[in-house]
């Protein structure tokens, strides 16, 4: 069925298909909304869910934690300061391995108090353990919200699925959506490890433990984020068969005979699609490479995919205060260290707090990039798109 | 009501072989609550001495279902539990009543974690919240919680030259529960077992979220021998320091009224935390400390016979 849509309300209608045991969350822009009209249909009673309406973001996540451990599929929304203030339980969730989803509308981190897109809310907890999909566009929001349950699910990793803020959380779009009978069946049932509400069986959930265990715990808490992608390939590939929408964990644009690609997240990725044919209609080859999971980071793809290209511009929508080069870039570098010949991978970040990026601005980039190349040589430093 | 006999006869559900002090009030009270439970029971705690005396891996002391999750959090966090159980329960994936527990310290409870049970209270959940009040952060090494009562010494309102230890007066956490019109609310101490016990049946009966404040004293945060730990916690009552009394039904009720109060410094002179208060350049804060606890005693006297 084809529907108008806000991404809001595309992701709202995937929990709504999704029909999860416990939502617990807390209103914030960008993301009010999903909460806003998933508690209606609680209200109408379309879905069997206990909506419990917290009295904070970090309540929200303490939640649906709690909901977890019960042995119950929770899912929460949020954005930001909400995702901040939850930072804590996102580590507890994912030491736990519990399959919660989360959906964001990434947006900005006060000071000073902005509400529009980026992804320094995302990229702020990206040490949390959670796996990270960025979204193109809101159709990819509501495949993805669906995807993770599924994903989350079999890693029995916590996962988050970020829309950017405004830009695709308030725009209307075409979406494709599928019968719900459909998502029942491509989600399955969940099937918890264990259940605090087993009395015939009591555990002890999340002791203490001392340096003699610690380690070991976090140690096969990280295996599992390392196994994770055989899984999620698997996953996308059944949602690619069984709908016909294909959303490869790195996927390339026009990159067959370029020597020069940006790589991007989110919905920036549809702008610097139409920044690449500008750029061919002027014969220049120059491709894009969208990257979807920031967590796990793909370094088996980025290596195979990224490694032959010349020059990798990174655009990142987020400031990480004094870092050499922006998160994404860091993480591209370290992946192409061992690389011979290792590409240039100058660093950008644009779109700060909502600063509108445009296809000339990365055609603009591009034309810096096929610079570099020529002289072999890469501005080592941050360049900032867009800022006066 | 609960008898001795009967209660002796209950599964210990908090095993022997903890970690915690000789004399902890707080494991007593843990006892106390689980053996008066009327069961399935499932528990939650927040970060803090239970936890971590109770918890260690790969051992623990519970022979009931219990999850710590943070520090302050445990009521949201069993409002996520129940909201599961509920609805799990509707899908008849669970098949039988189970209730629910939360223990807090008062550090969880009176003030990290407040908003998360005035949250919880206010949304209507079925669960007992269970305040193990031994009136600081004991588990960080003493530090002054808003339960911490006015003059005592903690590591963070030092008993110094020129501040006489801690300036303010405790929070009445049971008045702010009553405020919330919740369902049910108690304060009882470990002493009075038969007061606890009860307390504990009737907060479980309730269709709702109940509180029941318990006083539990810390040899090593209040400073007296671990023996007096059941002394402290008499002689809380008897000066009327602690009052043992409910809030059920848009009621109140006085459940013990010594029969002579004794004056509150009976209570002060054993612990070390208030030794600089019997200094003689200190005798005007322990006559503030007698009028204060008389004030609101006669508080609560007075609500309990007009019901306000």
């Amino acid at each position: 069925m084809i529907v108008a849509k806000t991404g809001n309300e595309a992701m709202a209608y995937a929990m709504k298909q999704i029909n999860p045991d416990v939502v617990a969350a807390y209103p914030i822009t960008p993301s009010t909304e999903i909460v806003q009209i998933f508690s209606s249909f609680v209200a109408d009673g379309l879905v069997d869910t206990e909506y419990v309406a917290v009295e904070s973001e970090h309540s929200a996540m303490s939640a649906c934690i709690g909901a977890a451990v019960a042995g119950a599929r929770a899912m929460t929304a949020t954005a930001s300061q909400g995702l901040a203030l939850m930072h804590e339980m996102l580590f507890i969730a994912s030491g736990l391995r519990l399959p919660i989803v989360m959906c964001v509308a990434s947006r900005s981190l006060s000071s000073p108090l902005n509400i529009h897109c980026d992804h320094s809310d995302s990229v702020a907890s990206r040490d949390a353990g959670w796996i990270q999909i960025f979204c193109e566009n809101s159709q990819e929001g509501y495949d993805s919200v669906i995807q993770a349950v599924k994903i989350a699910e079999t890693c029995y990793l916590p996962v988050m699925v970020a829309i950017d803020g405004f830009i695709l959380s308030h725009c209307m779009d075409r979406i494709e959506v599928l019968e719900d009978e459909q998502v029942q069946k491509f989600i399955g049932k969940l099937k918890p490890n264990y259940s605090l509400l087993d009395v015939k069986n009591p555990i002890t959930v999340s002791p203490a433990c001392l340096p003699d265990s610690y380690f070991e715990h976090k140690r096969a808490q990280a295996q599992g984020m390392n196994d994770a992608l055989p899984i999620i390939e698997k996953v996308i590939a059944d949602f690619a068969q069984a709908f016909g929408r294909n959303y490869p964990v790195l996927e390339g644009y026009r990159t067959d005979d370029a020597e020069v690609v940006v790589l991007v997240m989110g919905s920036t990725v549809g702008t610097a699609r139409i920044a690449v044919d500008e750029m061919r209609l002027k014969g220049e080859k120059v491709g894009m490479v969208k990257l979807r999971f920031f967590r796990p980071l793909v370094y088996q793809r980025m290596k195979e995919r990224l490694g032959r290209f010349k020059v990798v511009g990174v655009l990142d929508r987020v400031e990480s205060v004094n870092s050499y080069v922006s998160p994404l870039a860091t993480e591209v570098r370290a992946c192409l260290y061992d690389v011979n010949p290792c590409p240039l991978v100058p660093s950008y970040v644009y779109g700060l707090g909502g600063r509108e990026i445009t296809p000339d601005d990365i055609m603009a980039v591009f034309d810096e990039l096929l610079a570099m190349n020529k002289k072999g040589k890469m501005k080592d430093e941050v360049t900032y798109v867009g800022v006066r | 009501m609960a008898s001795l006999k009967e209660l002796c006869k209950e599964p210990e559900l908090f095993s022997s072989g903890h970690r915690a002090c000789a004399g902890c009030g707080e494991v007593l009270a843990v006892r106390q609550v689980l053996l008066a439970a009327i069961k399935p029971v499932v528990c939650v705690m927040p970060t803090g001495c239970l936890e971590i005396v109770s918890t260690i891996y790969p051992h623990t002391a519970w022979q009931v279902p219990m999850f710590h999750n943070a520090f302050e959090n445990a009521a949201a966090t069993i409002s996520g539990v129940e909201a599961a159980y509920k609805v799990l329960r509707k899908k008849g994936i669970i098949n039988q009543d189970i209730n629910f527990i939360a223990f807090g310290g008062d550090g969880g409870t009176y003030d990290i974690g407040f908003q998360a049970l005035s949250g919880a209270v206010e949304r209507g959940h079925r669960f007992l919240y269970v305040c193990l009040d031994n009136e600081a952060y004991m588990n960080t090494g003493i530090q002054r919680s808003s339960a911490t009562p006015f003059g005592a010494h903690t590591t963070t309102s030092p008993a110094g030259e020129k501040i006489p230890g801690k300036m303010q007066w405790r929070k009445e956490i049971v008045e702010i529960m009553i405020a919330h019109d919740i369902p049910y609310a108690a304060q009882t101490t470990i002493q009075n077992w038969n007061d606890l016990a009860n307390k504990v049946r009737k907060a479980l009966s309730i269709n709702g979220p109940s509180f029941i404040n318990i006083l539990v004293p810390c040899p090593l945060g209040w400073g007296y021998p671990s023996e007096k730990t059941i002394e402290m916690s008499r002689l809380a009552v008897e000066t009327c320091f602690w009052p043992l009394y409910e809030w059920e039904n848009g009621t109140y009720r006085l459940n013990y009224t010594p029969k002579e109060k004794k004056p509150v410094t009976e209570w002060l002179k054993g612990q070390d935390r208030f030794r600089h208060l019997f200094k003689p350049e200190n005798k005007n804060l322990l006559d503030e400390f007698q009028k204060e606890v008389d004030r609101r005693w006669e508080r609560l006297v007075r609500r309990t016979q007009t019901n306000y």
